[in-house]
């Protein structure tokens, strides 16, 4: 039986073999890396290895690539991954303050993710809900006009849903 | 029975109000009632109405309904739909220029295309349907240009219209068209930058996900005048729907033969891919975009050579903004001498800013050039809520400046902008108010580009980060004499040695705010106080007269700093005190008094 490791190593592998044969194939690169993350939630050493051999690009040169662009994960996400808005707009509107609850809260600083790997959580840069300033999102869903005792209150409905 | 066509929008602040709740509510009203196929539902990203959100807009008619809840929904079904009478009380009746809008199109075309111009499709087309955008002049534009126009006619027409680049740097179009035209062929790339980089702004996004194929048209007929087959759109992988919608157009232009070979019997042939960006800022600039595409890491490089002579993959390069190529086709089809009509001396034609921060109406505004500051914020934006003063107008985002009150009737145009000593940029433009401290946004903008610059050069990487050091003392309450000056020659120094434009401008906000906000900095080193109330270690807490000796305070004090008895005036231990705030917040009656 193939575990679903095995089914995202082929779905890369495949991803990146029907890629326009053209001479700048190397371009396609952070496309590779888009699907892997899309796959695997990250891009793992190993995931690394893998486009380094199917592309003939040298791992260290990936590596290069993974690590200068923020949207790429290295290691595992939560299963909450809370991104904090600290665009100018949010900024002026206290965004700040709402970063700082998370972290008392969850105990993690941004970047990290919780020990029971519930929670994962970023900084970003204007999710375009400006109107509801202060913004997170949370996976896909948007909640607006944070405060500290909201975060409070988002924390504890997320832990419950998770038991 | 009439035909309606709802549009909702579902730009991320109407989805946060829970706008597709709102759809499955009205589809399943619409189903009931069997008026299904009367009635079509468009989805669109952000209209850029975003306070009033959610809202609905019900065509033909323009009915905008704003803060729609779910009860409402029956109600415009039966009476809007069912019944042909809009409701007067849910529509929006200000006459805020978004709203206007709508209503001038219907009617008078003319004055409507004044104001938008980039953004004339967005929320009245369905952006998922080619047949809307051609049932609106889509394509005629690129009809007209390859079957009545020389690519050197094109070039003469966007250089006559006096486009700039609206990606930032205002570039004139029309030249760098031309530069690119002259090189040599046959491989040249037309890449439309949609990287949307400064940290408050999504115009580049609304205008994708409102009206993608504009941006295709534009791109299609750059790629004829300088002599290219091939296109690119750089996107951030941040906006998955933007690249949703871009992929279905491309899809749809193909089918159309629109795109691919032999682009409608003629013999030219142009195709556009997209690339996704992957959160890096400095990858808006266009040779670290390049590097991007190429699937490098995205640092700049020295120009020259420019893009128009040795771009992506060495070849000639012609890269234009997402607001720049969505200004072609109108361009072609009004022609150059009906758009530098609009506009001042050296700005042609209209910019779109997205209005946010202490301000009533949030959202997209697309105005003529020289339109004034104050125009923006006050006649279209609403002013400040809750009675606050106006402290500051931010533009160009981390690039740009603050500027004060008293520059709120600078016109927006790349020079005037500029000698204010802020930039046009790509359009973010953010109020403040009284409780924003100056000299915390400089940091806060300074933290942003230290943060994302990429390395490469000494002047951008270290001196960033110094500039930084000296704020954080500032804010800190640790600032020393001369520390003003010593931002000033080092943010000097910045501007002029660093590689790109992004060390080139990252000390912009500091050095306007000392410029226009000099006294706050004084203020914060001198007197270690924060006007604003932000610097949190600057602020002092003391209980006031109004204390009744209740005890809240007392209890939420994390360090015990308060004492007092009941029903008595508490006192807080200035030494003990860490100054969280905790207090100031809890206190019911006011009797904390923070400066
Ligand atoms: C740090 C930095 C970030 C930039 N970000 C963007 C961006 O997000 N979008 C954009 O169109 N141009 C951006 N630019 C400007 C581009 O380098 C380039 O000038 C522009 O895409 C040219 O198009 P235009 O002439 O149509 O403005 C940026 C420049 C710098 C220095
Ligand atoms: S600044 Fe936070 S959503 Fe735009």
């Amino acid at each position: 039986m193939q575990t679903t490791t095995d089914q995202n190593r082929q779905q890369l592998i495949e991803y990146i073999n029907q890629l326009p044969d053209r001479p700048y194939r190397d371009s396609y690169l952070i496309a590779v890396l888009h699907k892997a993350q899309e796959l695997y939630g990250y891009v793992s050493r190993d995931a690394m290895d893998l486009i380094s051999s199917q592309m003939q690009i040298p791992t260290a040169h990936i590596w290069g690539v993974v690590t200068f662009y923020h949207y790429f994960r290295t290691q595992p996400p939560g299963r909450y991954q809370i991104s904090v808005c600290l665009g100018t707009a949010c900024y002026v509107k206290g965004a700040a303050e709402v970063l700082q609850a998370f972290k008392d809260r969850l105990g993690v600083e941004a970047g990290q993710i919780t020990e029971d790997g519930l929670f994962s959580l970023l900084e970003a840069r204007c999710l375009g809900a400006c109107g509801l300033a202060p913004v997170c999102m949370i996976n896909d869903k948007v909640y607006g006009q944070l405060n500290p005792d909201k975060v409070g209150r988002i924390i504890n409905d997320l832990r419950k849903a998770a038991r | 029975m009439m035909e309606y066509a709802i549009t909702i929008c579902e730009g991320p602040t109407c989805i946060g109000r829970h706008a597709d709740r709102l759809r499955a509510i009205l589809l399943e009203e619409l189903a009931k009632r069997g008026l299904k196929d009367h009635v079509r539902i468009n989805i669109s990203g952000c209209l850029g109405m975003c306070h009033k959100g959610p809202f609905l807009v019900v065509n033909p008619g323009y009915t905008i309904y704003g803060g729609v809840t779910e009860s409402d929904i029956p109600v415009i079904v039966e009476e809007h739909i069912v019944k042909d009478r809009p409701i007067a009380r849910l529509a929006v009746q200000e006459d805020h220029l978004f709203n206007r809008f709508y209503r001038i199109f219907g009617d008078v075309g003319f004055f409507g295309k004044q104001m938008r111009i980039t953004l004339r499709n967005c929320g009245i087309i369905d952006p998922e349907n080619i047949d809307d955008y051609l049932a609106l002049r889509g394509y005629e534009a690129l009809a007209k240009v390859l079957t009545e126009m020389t690519p050197q006619q094109v070039i003469a027409e966007v250089k006559q219209s006096g486009l700039r680049g609206r990606g930032g740097a205002g570039f004139p179009t029309g030249l760098k068209w031309e530069l690119t035209a002259k090189q040599p062929g046959p491989e040249k790339y037309v890449i439309c930058n949609a990287d949307e980089g400064d940290p408050g702004a999504f115009m580049d996004r609304s205008a994708i996900e409102g009206d993608p194929h504009t941006i295709l048209e534009g791109m299609i007929i750059g790629g004829y005048a300088i002599g290219s087959n091939h296109g690119i759109v750089y996107i951030r992988a941040e906006y998955p729907l933007a690249v949703r919608r871009l992929e279905i157009a491309i899809q749809q232009a193909r089918q159309h033969n629109l795109l691919g070979k032999g682009i409608l019997g003629t013999n030219f042939d142009f195709d556009i891919e997209i690339r996704l960006g992957a959160g890096a800022f400095v990858c808006g600039e266009e040779t670290a975009l390049i590097q991007s595409i190429e699937g490098a890491r995205g640092m700049p490089r020295p120009r020259p050579p420019f893009p128009a002579t040795s771009g992506l993959f060495g070849k000639p390069t012609l890269i234009n903004n997402v607001e720049t190529w969505a200004n072609i086709p109108v361009i072609i089809l009004e022609g150059a001498k009906w758009f530098s009509s609009i506009g001042t001396e050296t700005s042609k034609g209209t910019k779109v800013f997205a209005l946010a921060g202490c301000v009533v109406n949030t959202g997209l505004v697309e105005v003529p050039m020289g339109t004034t500051i104050r125009q923006v914020v006050y006649d279209i934006g609403g002013g400040i809520p809750g009675g606050k003063r106006l402290t500051a107008v931010q533009t160009g985002g981390p690039s740009g400046g603050c500027l004060p009150e008293s520059y709120l009737d600078t016109p927006v145009d790349y020079e005037s902008l500029a000698k204010a000593g802020s930039i046009m940029g790509s359009g973010g433009m953010i109020v403040m108010d009284e409780t924003a401290c100056m000299v915390d946004v400089a940091r806060f903008f300074l933290e942003f580009t230290q943060s994302e610059s990429c390395g490469k050069c000494t002047p951008c990487r270290e001196g960033t980060k110094r500039m930084l050091e000296i704020l954080e003392r500032i804010v800190q309450g640790k600032g020393r004499p001369g520390d003003i000056e010593r931002l000033e020659r080092l943010g000097n120094m910045i501007k002029k040695a660093s590689l790109c434009g992004l060390g080139q401008s990252a000390p912009n906000p500091v050095l306007s705010t000392i410029r226009h906000f000099r006294d706050e900095y004084q203020q914060h080193i001198e007197q270690k106080r924060c006007p604003a109330g932000v610097c949190k270690a600057l602020l002092t807490y003391t209980i006031t007269d109004a204390c009744v000796g209740c005890g809240a305070c007392k209890k939420v004090c994390p360090v015990g700093a308060i004492s007092g008895t009941k029903k008595e005036k508490h006192v807080i231990d200035q030494a003990k005190c860490i100054r969280c705030g905790q207090c100031y917040t809890t206190c019911k009656f006011n009797a904390i008094s923070r400066s």
